[in-house]
Protein backbone atom coordinates (compact mmCIF):
# COMPACT_ATOMS: atom_id res chain seq x y z
CA UNK A 1 0.00 0.00 0.00
CA UNK A 2 1.69 3.06 -1.21
CA UNK A 3 -0.68 6.47 -1.29
CA UNK A 4 0.88 9.19 -2.54
CA UNK A 5 0.94 12.45 -1.20
CA UNK A 6 -2.74 14.25 -0.59
CA UNK A 7 -2.16 18.06 -0.73
CA UNK A 8 -5.08 20.31 -0.17
CA UNK A 9 -4.03 24.21 -1.96
CA UNK A 10 -5.64 27.27 -0.94
CA UNK A 11 -9.17 25.34 -0.68
CA UNK A 12 -12.00 27.01 -0.51
CA UNK A 13 -15.63 25.35 -0.66
CA UNK A 14 -18.66 26.95 -0.88
CA UNK A 15 -22.44 26.12 -0.66
CA UNK A 16 -24.11 28.72 -2.74
CA UNK A 17 -22.12 31.85 -1.83
CA UNK A 18 -20.99 30.75 1.40
CA UNK A 19 -17.78 29.23 2.54
CA UNK A 20 -18.07 26.62 4.15
CA UNK A 21 -14.60 25.88 4.22
CA UNK A 22 -12.19 29.15 3.51
CA UNK A 23 -8.43 29.07 1.56
CA UNK A 24 -7.06 25.85 3.76
CA UNK A 25 -3.80 24.29 3.11
CA UNK A 26 -2.85 21.57 4.42
CA UNK A 27 -0.44 18.04 3.39
CA UNK A 28 -1.37 14.27 4.32
CA UNK A 29 1.87 12.75 4.00
CA UNK A 30 1.74 8.81 2.83
CA UNK A 31 1.15 6.49 5.66
CA UNK A 32 -0.14 9.45 8.12
CA UNK A 33 -2.68 9.43 10.65
CA UNK A 34 -4.88 13.28 10.83
CA UNK A 35 -8.10 13.83 12.69
CA UNK A 36 -10.14 17.08 11.62
CA UNK A 37 -11.42 18.50 14.30
CA UNK A 38 -13.92 21.50 15.00
CA UNK A 39 -17.07 23.49 16.32
CA UNK A 40 -20.18 22.54 14.68
CA UNK A 41 -20.52 23.70 10.89
CA UNK A 42 -16.85 24.35 10.87
CA UNK A 43 -16.42 22.56 7.44
CA UNK A 44 -15.21 19.21 8.07
CA UNK A 45 -17.63 17.45 6.41
CA UNK A 46 -17.73 19.23 3.58
CA UNK A 47 -13.96 19.28 3.43
CA UNK A 48 -14.21 15.58 3.82
CA UNK A 49 -16.41 15.34 0.88
CA UNK A 50 -14.27 17.85 -1.46
CA UNK A 51 -11.69 15.31 -1.28
CA UNK A 52 -13.51 12.56 -2.25
CA UNK A 53 -14.78 14.11 -5.32
CA UNK A 54 -18.57 15.24 -4.33
CA UNK A 55 -17.72 18.60 -4.33
CA UNK A 56 -16.28 20.65 -6.44
CA UNK A 57 -14.14 23.53 -4.82
CA UNK A 58 -14.94 26.99 -5.89
CA UNK A 59 -10.93 27.91 -5.65
CA UNK A 60 -7.52 26.15 -4.78
CA UNK A 61 -6.70 22.71 -5.53
CA UNK A 62 -6.76 19.22 -4.40
CA UNK A 63 -3.74 17.03 -5.80
CA UNK A 64 -2.33 13.46 -5.22
CA UNK A 65 -5.56 11.46 -5.23
CA UNK A 66 -7.49 9.95 -8.27
CA UNK A 67 -10.57 8.52 -8.44
CA UNK A 68 -10.72 4.78 -7.09
CA UNK A 69 -7.52 5.77 -4.95
CA UNK A 70 -10.40 7.31 -1.67
CA UNK A 71 -12.48 5.57 0.19
CA UNK A 72 -15.25 7.63 1.99
CA UNK A 73 -17.05 6.18 4.49
CA UNK A 74 -20.23 8.56 4.59
CA UNK A 75 -22.41 9.67 7.73
CA UNK A 76 -24.75 7.37 8.30
CA UNK A 77 -27.45 10.42 8.09
CA UNK A 78 -26.55 9.84 4.43
CA UNK A 79 -27.26 7.02 3.43
CA UNK A 80 -31.28 5.31 3.01
CA UNK A 81 -31.13 2.65 5.85
CA UNK A 82 -34.76 1.43 4.97
CA UNK A 83 -33.72 0.32 1.53
CA UNK A 84 -34.51 -3.48 0.88
CA UNK A 85 -31.18 -4.67 0.53
CA UNK A 86 -29.10 -7.50 2.03
CA UNK A 87 -25.72 -7.37 3.75
CA UNK A 88 -23.99 -8.94 1.36
CA UNK A 89 -25.16 -6.51 -1.48
CA UNK A 90 -24.05 -3.68 0.55
CA UNK A 91 -21.03 -4.27 0.82
CA UNK A 92 -20.12 -5.84 -2.52
CA UNK A 93 -20.55 -2.02 -3.56
CA UNK A 94 -17.47 -2.04 -2.23
CA UNK A 95 -16.15 -3.99 -5.21
CA UNK A 96 -17.93 -1.64 -8.03
CA UNK A 97 -14.25 -0.44 -9.29
CA UNK A 98 -13.51 -4.06 -10.26
CA UNK A 99 -17.54 -4.96 -11.04
CA UNK A 100 -19.02 -1.74 -12.47
CA UNK A 101 -22.36 -1.74 -14.04
CA UNK A 102 -22.41 -4.93 -15.41
CA UNK A 103 -18.88 -7.08 -14.67
CA UNK A 104 -19.54 -10.50 -12.63
CA UNK A 105 -17.60 -9.74 -9.71
CA UNK A 106 -14.63 -11.94 -8.86
CA UNK A 107 -13.58 -13.51 -6.06
CA UNK A 108 -16.90 -12.31 -4.44
CA UNK A 109 -16.29 -14.46 -1.39
CA UNK A 110 -14.03 -11.39 -0.30
CA UNK A 111 -17.62 -10.33 1.01
CA UNK A 112 -17.49 -13.20 3.40
CA UNK A 113 -14.30 -12.75 4.78
CA UNK A 114 -14.96 -8.44 4.68
CA UNK A 115 -18.22 -9.15 6.88
CA UNK A 116 -16.36 -11.82 9.38
CA UNK A 117 -13.47 -9.20 9.52
CA UNK A 118 -15.80 -6.40 11.04
CA UNK A 119 -17.82 -8.87 13.43
CA UNK A 120 -20.58 -9.30 11.12
CA UNK A 121 -20.44 -13.32 10.87
CA UNK A 122 -23.31 -15.10 9.72
CA UNK A 123 -25.44 -11.08 8.68
CA UNK A 124 -24.62 -11.60 4.50
CA UNK A 125 -28.08 -12.26 4.17
CA UNK A 126 -29.64 -10.37 6.93
CA UNK A 127 -30.92 -7.45 5.27
CA UNK A 128 -29.56 -3.73 6.08
CA UNK A 129 -32.79 -2.52 7.67
CA UNK A 130 -32.39 -5.27 10.61
CA UNK A 131 -29.08 -3.65 11.74
CA UNK A 132 -28.79 -1.57 14.84
CA UNK A 133 -26.75 1.75 14.15
CA UNK A 134 -23.24 -0.42 15.59
CA UNK A 135 -23.83 -2.72 13.22
CA UNK A 136 -24.92 -0.45 10.09
CA UNK A 137 -21.52 1.04 11.05
CA UNK A 138 -19.63 -1.85 10.91
CA UNK A 139 -21.29 -2.83 7.75
CA UNK A 140 -19.90 0.43 6.14
CA UNK A 141 -16.08 -0.44 7.61
CA UNK A 142 -16.98 -3.70 5.48
CA UNK A 143 -17.57 -1.99 2.40
CA UNK A 144 -14.79 -0.10 3.07
CA UNK A 145 -12.45 -2.84 3.44
CA UNK A 146 -12.96 -4.43 0.35
CA UNK A 147 -12.78 -1.22 -1.41
CA UNK A 148 -8.99 -1.41 -0.59
CA UNK A 149 -8.07 2.25 -1.16
CA UNK A 150 -4.93 3.84 -0.09
CA UNK A 151 -6.81 7.25 0.85
CA UNK A 152 -9.22 6.47 3.75
CA UNK A 153 -11.47 9.37 4.70
CA UNK A 154 -13.61 8.95 7.55
CA UNK A 155 -16.40 11.50 8.78
CA UNK A 156 -17.45 10.34 12.15
CA UNK A 157 -16.68 7.27 12.30
CA UNK A 158 -17.36 5.96 16.13
CA UNK A 159 -20.44 8.55 16.92
CA UNK A 160 -22.83 7.07 18.96
CA UNK A 161 -21.43 3.76 18.84
CA UNK A 162 -21.21 1.28 22.11
CA UNK A 163 -18.04 0.89 23.85
CA UNK A 164 -17.53 -2.83 21.68
CA UNK A 165 -18.40 -1.80 18.39
CA UNK A 166 -15.82 1.57 18.67
CA UNK A 167 -12.96 -0.75 19.87
CA UNK A 168 -13.61 -3.25 17.07
CA UNK A 169 -13.65 -0.97 14.60
CA UNK A 170 -11.06 1.08 16.08
CA UNK A 171 -8.99 -1.91 15.50
CA UNK A 172 -9.81 -2.07 11.70
CA UNK A 173 -8.47 1.58 11.40
CA UNK A 174 -5.30 0.77 12.91
CA UNK A 175 -5.12 -2.15 10.60
CA UNK A 176 -5.49 0.09 7.79
CA UNK A 177 -2.73 2.28 9.28
CA UNK A 178 -0.18 -0.60 9.70
CA UNK A 179 -0.77 -1.54 6.87
CA UNK A 180 0.65 2.35 5.23
CA UNK A 181 -2.91 3.65 4.13
CA UNK A 182 -3.59 7.42 4.66
CA UNK A 183 -6.01 7.98 7.27
CA UNK A 184 -8.10 11.20 7.51
CA UNK A 185 -10.87 10.76 10.00
CA UNK A 186 -13.59 14.03 11.02
CA UNK A 187 -13.80 13.20 14.93
CA UNK A 188 -15.15 15.15 18.36
CA UNK A 189 -14.02 12.92 21.45
CA UNK A 190 -10.74 15.03 21.47
CA UNK A 191 -9.21 11.99 23.58
CA UNK A 192 -9.59 9.72 21.04
CA UNK A 193 -7.62 12.24 18.76
CA UNK A 194 -4.53 12.84 21.69
CA UNK A 195 -4.89 9.20 22.12
CA UNK A 196 -4.28 7.36 18.35
CA UNK A 197 -4.12 10.36 16.15
CA UNK A 198 -0.29 11.56 15.85
CA UNK A 199 -1.12 14.88 13.72
CA UNK A 200 -4.81 16.97 13.69
CA UNK A 201 -6.41 19.73 11.62
CA UNK A 202 -8.67 22.42 13.57
CA UNK A 203 -10.75 23.85 11.16
CA UNK A 204 -13.17 27.02 11.66
CA UNK A 205 -13.95 27.23 8.07
CA UNK A 206 -10.24 28.79 7.94
CA UNK A 207 -7.84 26.39 9.28
CA UNK A 208 -6.59 27.16 12.92
CA UNK A 209 -3.90 24.60 13.28
CA UNK A 210 -2.82 22.19 11.77
CA UNK A 211 0.51 19.26 12.74
CA UNK A 212 1.46 17.51 15.56
CA UNK A 213 -2.06 16.89 17.37
CA UNK A 214 -0.97 18.46 21.68
CA UNK A 215 0.30 21.65 19.72
CA UNK A 216 -2.85 22.20 17.02
CA UNK A 217 -5.37 21.35 20.33
CA UNK A 218 -3.79 23.72 22.60
CA UNK A 219 -5.96 25.78 24.32
CA UNK A 220 -5.58 29.00 22.74
CA UNK A 221 -6.15 27.44 19.47
CA UNK A 222 -8.96 25.96 20.41
CA UNK A 223 -10.21 29.10 22.02
CA UNK A 224 -9.22 30.63 18.20
CA UNK A 225 -11.39 27.60 16.84
CA UNK A 226 -14.40 28.54 19.08
CA UNK A 227 -14.28 32.51 18.31
CA UNK A 228 -13.89 32.04 14.91
CA UNK A 229 -16.60 29.84 13.91
CA UNK A 230 -19.04 32.46 16.25
CA UNK A 231 -17.79 34.89 14.40
CA UNK A 232 -19.02 33.86 11.13
CA UNK A 233 -22.66 34.64 9.84
CA UNK A 234 -24.95 33.02 7.56
CA UNK A 235 -24.60 36.10 5.72
CA UNK A 236 -21.20 36.01 5.47
CA UNK A 237 -19.80 35.50 1.96
CA UNK A 238 -16.35 34.73 0.22
CA UNK A 239 -13.74 37.00 -0.04
CA UNK A 240 -13.24 38.51 -3.38
CA UNK A 241 -9.90 36.67 -3.47
CA UNK B 1 -68.42 -22.12 -17.17
CA UNK B 2 -64.25 -21.51 -16.88
CA UNK B 3 -64.73 -20.90 -20.98
CA UNK B 4 -67.33 -18.47 -20.74
CA UNK B 5 -65.81 -16.33 -17.61
CA UNK B 6 -62.19 -15.91 -18.37
CA UNK B 7 -61.92 -17.41 -22.63
CA UNK B 8 -64.64 -17.11 -24.37
CA UNK B 9 -64.29 -12.83 -24.51
CA UNK B 10 -60.56 -12.71 -25.17
CA UNK B 11 -61.34 -15.44 -28.09
CA UNK B 12 -64.67 -13.87 -29.44
CA UNK B 13 -63.49 -10.17 -29.62
CA UNK B 14 -60.01 -9.29 -31.00
CA UNK B 15 -59.81 -5.65 -29.42
CA UNK B 16 -59.89 -7.63 -26.27
CA UNK B 17 -56.97 -9.51 -27.36
CA UNK B 18 -54.88 -6.38 -28.21
CA UNK B 19 -55.87 -4.89 -25.14
CA UNK B 20 -54.89 -7.70 -23.36
CA UNK B 21 -51.67 -7.94 -25.05
CA UNK B 22 -50.53 -4.34 -24.76
CA UNK B 23 -51.59 -4.46 -21.25
CA UNK B 24 -49.90 -7.30 -20.25
CA UNK B 25 -46.72 -5.95 -21.86
CA UNK B 26 -47.02 -2.81 -20.05
CA UNK B 27 -47.35 -5.01 -16.85
CA UNK B 28 -43.95 -6.29 -17.51
CA UNK B 29 -42.23 -2.82 -17.72
CA UNK B 30 -44.51 -0.26 -15.64
CA UNK B 31 -44.16 -1.95 -12.31
CA UNK B 32 -40.37 -2.26 -11.84
CA UNK B 33 -40.42 1.78 -13.02
CA UNK B 34 -42.61 2.25 -9.91
CA UNK B 35 -40.63 -0.24 -7.50
CA UNK B 36 -37.68 2.51 -8.25
CA UNK B 37 -39.76 5.70 -7.65
CA UNK B 38 -41.29 4.16 -4.59
CA UNK B 39 -37.33 3.19 -3.10
CA UNK B 40 -36.79 6.79 -4.21
CA UNK B 41 -39.67 8.33 -1.76
CA UNK B 42 -40.81 9.19 -5.16
CA UNK B 43 -44.57 7.57 -5.27
CA UNK B 44 -46.56 10.63 -6.08
CA UNK B 45 -43.97 11.88 -8.72
CA UNK B 46 -45.51 9.27 -11.03
CA UNK B 47 -48.91 10.91 -10.67
CA UNK B 48 -47.85 13.84 -11.57
CA UNK B 49 -46.24 13.12 -14.44
CA UNK B 50 -49.28 11.21 -15.51
CA UNK B 51 -51.13 14.73 -15.17
CA UNK B 52 -48.69 16.30 -16.60
CA UNK B 53 -48.89 14.47 -20.41
CA UNK B 54 -52.08 15.52 -20.73
CA UNK B 55 -51.75 18.68 -22.35
CA UNK B 56 -49.53 17.24 -24.79
CA UNK B 57 -52.38 14.42 -25.56
CA UNK B 58 -54.90 17.42 -25.55
CA UNK B 59 -52.89 19.42 -28.52
CA UNK B 60 -52.43 15.88 -30.28
CA UNK B 61 -56.21 15.75 -30.14
CA UNK B 62 -56.95 19.02 -31.01
CA UNK B 63 -54.41 19.29 -34.15
CA UNK B 64 -55.13 15.68 -35.23
CA UNK B 65 -58.12 14.10 -33.40
CA UNK B 66 -58.11 10.94 -31.80
CA UNK B 67 -54.66 9.50 -33.96
CA UNK B 68 -52.88 7.52 -32.14
CA UNK B 69 -48.67 9.59 -33.07
CA UNK B 70 -50.05 12.90 -32.58
CA UNK B 71 -51.45 11.66 -29.04
CA UNK B 72 -48.20 10.02 -27.86
CA UNK B 73 -45.95 12.47 -28.71
CA UNK B 74 -48.07 15.32 -27.82
CA UNK B 75 -47.85 13.74 -24.79
CA UNK B 76 -43.79 12.88 -24.63
CA UNK B 77 -43.24 15.92 -25.20
CA UNK B 78 -45.28 17.39 -22.24
CA UNK B 79 -44.35 14.34 -19.66
CA UNK B 80 -40.56 15.26 -20.21
CA UNK B 81 -41.26 19.11 -20.34
CA UNK B 82 -42.99 18.38 -16.98
CA UNK B 83 -40.46 15.96 -15.21
CA UNK B 84 -37.37 18.62 -16.56
CA UNK B 85 -39.34 21.29 -15.80
CA UNK B 86 -39.99 20.55 -12.24
CA UNK B 87 -36.37 20.18 -11.64
CA UNK B 88 -35.17 23.47 -12.92
CA UNK B 89 -37.57 25.34 -11.38
CA UNK B 90 -36.20 23.83 -8.05
CA UNK B 91 -33.12 24.51 -8.59
CA UNK B 92 -33.18 28.57 -10.16
CA UNK B 93 -35.54 29.26 -7.00
CA UNK B 94 -34.17 27.30 -4.28
CA UNK B 95 -37.57 25.95 -3.85
CA UNK B 96 -38.67 22.48 -2.76
CA UNK B 97 -39.23 20.08 -6.43
CA UNK B 98 -42.42 18.57 -4.76
CA UNK B 99 -43.61 22.11 -4.76
CA UNK B 100 -42.77 22.46 -8.05
CA UNK B 101 -44.24 19.38 -9.28
CA UNK B 102 -47.54 20.13 -7.95
CA UNK B 103 -47.82 22.79 -9.10
CA UNK B 104 -46.80 22.54 -12.93
CA UNK B 105 -49.13 19.27 -12.37
CA UNK B 106 -52.44 21.15 -11.63
CA UNK B 107 -51.48 23.86 -14.68
CA UNK B 108 -51.06 20.61 -16.90
CA UNK B 109 -54.15 19.09 -15.83
CA UNK B 110 -56.26 21.93 -16.32
CA UNK B 111 -54.77 23.00 -19.02
CA UNK B 112 -55.81 19.54 -20.79
CA UNK B 113 -59.08 19.16 -19.79
CA UNK B 114 -60.44 22.47 -20.97
CA UNK B 115 -58.02 22.14 -24.30
CA UNK B 116 -60.24 18.74 -24.66
CA UNK B 117 -63.57 20.21 -23.81
CA UNK B 118 -62.74 22.80 -26.20
CA UNK B 119 -62.78 21.16 -29.90
CA UNK B 120 -63.77 17.34 -28.28
CA UNK B 121 -66.70 16.14 -27.07
CA UNK B 122 -67.90 14.46 -23.73
CA UNK B 123 -67.13 11.04 -25.02
CA UNK B 124 -63.85 11.75 -26.34
CA UNK B 125 -62.79 13.49 -22.55
CA UNK B 126 -64.14 10.18 -21.12
CA UNK B 127 -62.06 8.06 -23.16
CA UNK B 128 -58.68 10.42 -23.09
CA UNK B 129 -58.66 10.37 -19.33
CA UNK B 130 -59.95 6.91 -18.84
CA UNK B 131 -59.38 4.84 -21.52
CA UNK B 132 -60.91 2.82 -23.89
CA UNK B 133 -60.46 -0.98 -24.88
CA UNK B 134 -61.52 0.26 -27.96
CA UNK B 135 -58.62 2.63 -28.29
CA UNK B 136 -56.11 -0.07 -28.90
CA UNK B 137 -55.13 -0.07 -32.47
CA UNK B 138 -51.77 -1.42 -34.33
CA UNK B 139 -49.99 2.10 -33.20
CA UNK B 140 -50.89 1.69 -30.09
CA UNK B 141 -49.99 -2.13 -29.51
CA UNK B 142 -46.34 -1.26 -31.32
CA UNK B 143 -46.19 1.68 -28.62
CA UNK B 144 -47.12 -0.04 -25.87
CA UNK B 145 -44.34 -3.15 -26.78
CA UNK B 146 -41.66 -0.64 -27.61
CA UNK B 147 -42.03 1.31 -24.22
CA UNK B 148 -41.99 -2.65 -22.66
CA UNK B 149 -38.83 -3.41 -24.52
CA UNK B 150 -37.13 -0.35 -24.14
CA UNK B 151 -37.76 -0.45 -20.24
CA UNK B 152 -36.83 -3.78 -19.87
CA UNK B 153 -33.38 -2.53 -21.64
CA UNK B 154 -32.70 -0.07 -19.45
CA UNK B 155 -33.39 -1.72 -16.37
CA UNK B 156 -31.19 -4.53 -17.05
CA UNK B 157 -28.56 -1.87 -17.92
CA UNK B 158 -29.18 0.66 -15.19
CA UNK B 159 -29.72 -1.65 -12.37
CA UNK B 160 -27.12 -1.70 -10.49
CA UNK B 161 -26.15 1.91 -10.94
CA UNK B 162 -29.45 2.73 -10.05
CA UNK B 163 -29.23 0.84 -6.53
CA UNK B 164 -26.46 2.28 -5.43
CA UNK B 165 -27.80 5.47 -6.40
CA UNK B 166 -30.80 5.19 -4.22
CA UNK B 167 -28.78 3.58 -1.02
CA UNK B 168 -25.97 5.87 -0.92
CA UNK B 169 -26.00 8.25 -3.35
CA UNK B 170 -22.19 9.80 -1.85
CA UNK B 171 -20.65 6.84 -2.10
CA UNK B 172 -22.24 6.14 -6.02
CA UNK B 173 -20.97 9.53 -6.95
CA UNK B 174 -17.43 8.84 -5.13
CA UNK B 175 -17.23 5.76 -7.49
CA UNK B 176 -17.88 7.49 -10.37
CA UNK B 177 -21.81 6.85 -10.81
CA UNK B 178 -23.47 9.47 -11.99
CA UNK B 179 -26.72 9.08 -10.50
CA UNK B 180 -28.68 12.39 -12.54
CA UNK B 181 -28.06 10.56 -15.68
CA UNK B 182 -29.83 7.43 -14.53
CA UNK B 183 -32.46 9.15 -12.89
CA UNK B 184 -33.55 11.44 -15.65
CA UNK B 185 -33.52 8.03 -17.67
CA UNK B 186 -35.48 6.53 -15.13
CA UNK B 187 -37.87 9.42 -15.38
CA UNK B 188 -38.16 9.61 -19.68
CA UNK B 189 -39.16 5.88 -19.41
CA UNK B 190 -42.13 6.70 -16.67
CA UNK B 191 -43.53 8.96 -19.35
CA UNK B 192 -42.65 7.14 -21.77
CA UNK B 193 -44.67 3.76 -20.18
CA UNK B 194 -47.28 6.34 -19.26
CA UNK B 195 -47.96 7.75 -22.41
CA UNK B 196 -48.02 4.18 -23.88
CA UNK B 197 -50.83 2.99 -21.50
CA UNK B 198 -53.02 5.92 -21.98
CA UNK B 199 -54.91 4.58 -24.95
CA UNK B 200 -55.82 1.72 -22.98
CA UNK B 201 -56.08 2.54 -19.45
CA UNK B 202 -56.64 6.36 -19.60
CA UNK B 203 -54.10 9.15 -19.12
CA UNK B 204 -55.47 9.72 -15.10
CA UNK B 205 -55.22 5.61 -14.73
CA UNK B 206 -52.10 4.84 -16.38
CA UNK B 207 -50.07 5.33 -13.63
CA UNK B 208 -52.23 3.04 -11.39
CA UNK B 209 -50.32 0.03 -13.56
CA UNK B 210 -47.13 1.80 -12.49
CA UNK B 211 -47.74 2.03 -8.99
CA UNK B 212 -50.36 -0.05 -7.22
CA UNK B 213 -48.62 -3.30 -7.68
CA UNK B 214 -44.90 -1.62 -7.11
CA UNK B 215 -46.27 -0.77 -3.16
CA UNK B 216 -48.56 -3.76 -3.14
CA UNK B 217 -45.07 -6.01 -3.52
CA UNK B 218 -43.90 -4.41 -0.46
CA UNK B 219 -45.57 -6.78 1.42
CA UNK B 220 -43.85 -9.76 -0.51
CA UNK B 221 -40.18 -9.22 -0.53
CA UNK B 222 -37.49 -7.41 1.48
CA UNK B 223 -34.51 -7.24 -1.81
CA UNK B 224 -35.19 -4.93 -4.78
CA UNK B 225 -35.47 -8.23 -6.90
CA UNK B 226 -38.22 -9.75 -4.92
CA UNK B 227 -39.93 -6.85 -5.51
CA UNK B 228 -39.99 -6.24 -8.48
CA UNK B 229 -41.17 -9.93 -9.62
CA UNK B 230 -43.70 -9.52 -6.96
CA UNK B 231 -44.85 -6.02 -8.57
CA UNK B 232 -44.92 -7.48 -12.33
CA UNK B 233 -46.65 -10.77 -10.82
CA UNK B 234 -49.33 -8.60 -8.91
CA UNK B 235 -49.53 -6.23 -11.90
CA UNK B 236 -50.41 -9.37 -14.48
CA UNK B 237 -53.14 -10.57 -12.42
CA UNK B 238 -54.44 -7.21 -12.43
CA UNK B 239 -54.65 -6.67 -16.18
CA UNK B 240 -56.48 -9.94 -16.44
CA UNK B 241 -59.09 -9.53 -13.76
CA UNK B 242 -59.42 -5.54 -14.86
CA UNK B 243 -60.37 -6.74 -18.29
CA UNK B 244 -62.45 -9.09 -17.86
CA UNK B 245 -64.38 -7.29 -15.24
CA UNK B 246 -64.16 -4.45 -17.53
CA UNK B 247 -65.86 -6.94 -19.96
CA UNK B 248 -68.36 -8.43 -17.93
CA UNK B 249 -69.96 -5.84 -16.05
CA UNK B 250 -69.45 -3.23 -18.77
CA UNK B 251 -67.10 -0.93 -16.78
CA UNK B 252 -64.10 1.24 -18.32
CA UNK B 253 -60.76 -0.29 -19.12
CA UNK B 254 -58.92 1.43 -16.97
CA UNK B 255 -60.83 1.96 -13.84
CA UNK B 256 -61.51 -1.92 -13.81
CA UNK B 257 -57.88 -2.38 -14.38
CA UNK B 258 -56.45 0.00 -11.59
CA UNK B 259 -59.62 -1.21 -8.93
CA UNK B 260 -57.97 -5.05 -9.53
CA UNK B 261 -54.41 -3.83 -9.12
CA UNK B 262 -56.20 -1.82 -5.47
CA UNK B 263 -57.71 -5.35 -4.77
CA UNK B 264 -54.19 -7.40 -4.60
CA UNK B 265 -52.93 -3.94 -3.24
CA UNK B 266 -55.11 -3.90 -0.32
CA UNK B 267 -55.36 -8.15 0.46
CA UNK B 268 -50.95 -7.76 0.00
CA UNK B 269 -51.63 -5.24 2.59
CA UNK B 270 -54.02 -7.88 4.82
CA UNK B 271 -51.90 -11.26 4.04
CA UNK B 272 -48.58 -10.39 2.80
CA UNK B 273 -45.73 -11.97 4.76
CA UNK B 274 -43.57 -8.70 4.89
CA UNK B 275 -45.34 -6.43 7.50
CA UNK B 276 -48.53 -7.43 6.22
CA UNK B 277 -51.34 -6.90 9.27
CA UNK B 278 -51.42 -10.17 9.77
CA UNK B 279 -48.02 -10.96 9.84
CA UNK B 280 -47.63 -8.81 12.12
CA UNK B 281 -50.70 -9.64 14.65
CA UNK B 282 -49.03 -12.56 14.70
CA UNK B 283 -46.05 -11.21 16.36
CA UNK B 284 -47.43 -9.22 19.10
CA UNK B 285 -47.11 -11.63 21.13
CA UNK B 286 -43.68 -12.91 20.42
CA UNK B 287 -42.66 -9.32 20.71
CA UNK B 288 -44.43 -9.02 24.21
CA UNK B 289 -42.94 -11.71 25.57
Amino acid sequence: MNPAELRIRDLTVAHGRRPAVHHVSFALKPGAMMAVVGPNGAGKSTLLRAIAGLHAPASGRIEGVARGQIGLLPQQAALDRSFPLTCRDAVLFGLWAESGAFRATPRPERVDSALDAVGLHGFARRPVGSLSSGQFQRLLFARLLLQDAPIILLDEPFNALDARTATDLLAVMRRWHGEGRSILAVLHDLDLVRREFPETLLLARECIAVGPTEAALSAENRLRARMMSEAWTEGAEACAA
Amino acid sequence: MIWDLFIAPFAEFGFLRRALIGCLALSLSAPPLGVFLMLRRMSLTGDVLAHGILPGVALGFVVAGLWMPALALGGLIAGLIVALGSGAIARATGGREDAALAGLYLTALAAGVALISWKGSAVELTQLLFGSVLGVDDAALLLMGGAATATLLFLAVAWRPLILECFDPSFAQAVGVRGSVWHLGLLALVVINLVAAFQAVGSLMAVGLMMLPAIGARHWSREVGGLVSASVGLALAATLIGLLASYHADLPSGPAIVLAAAALWIVSLILGPVDGLLARHRQRPHLEG
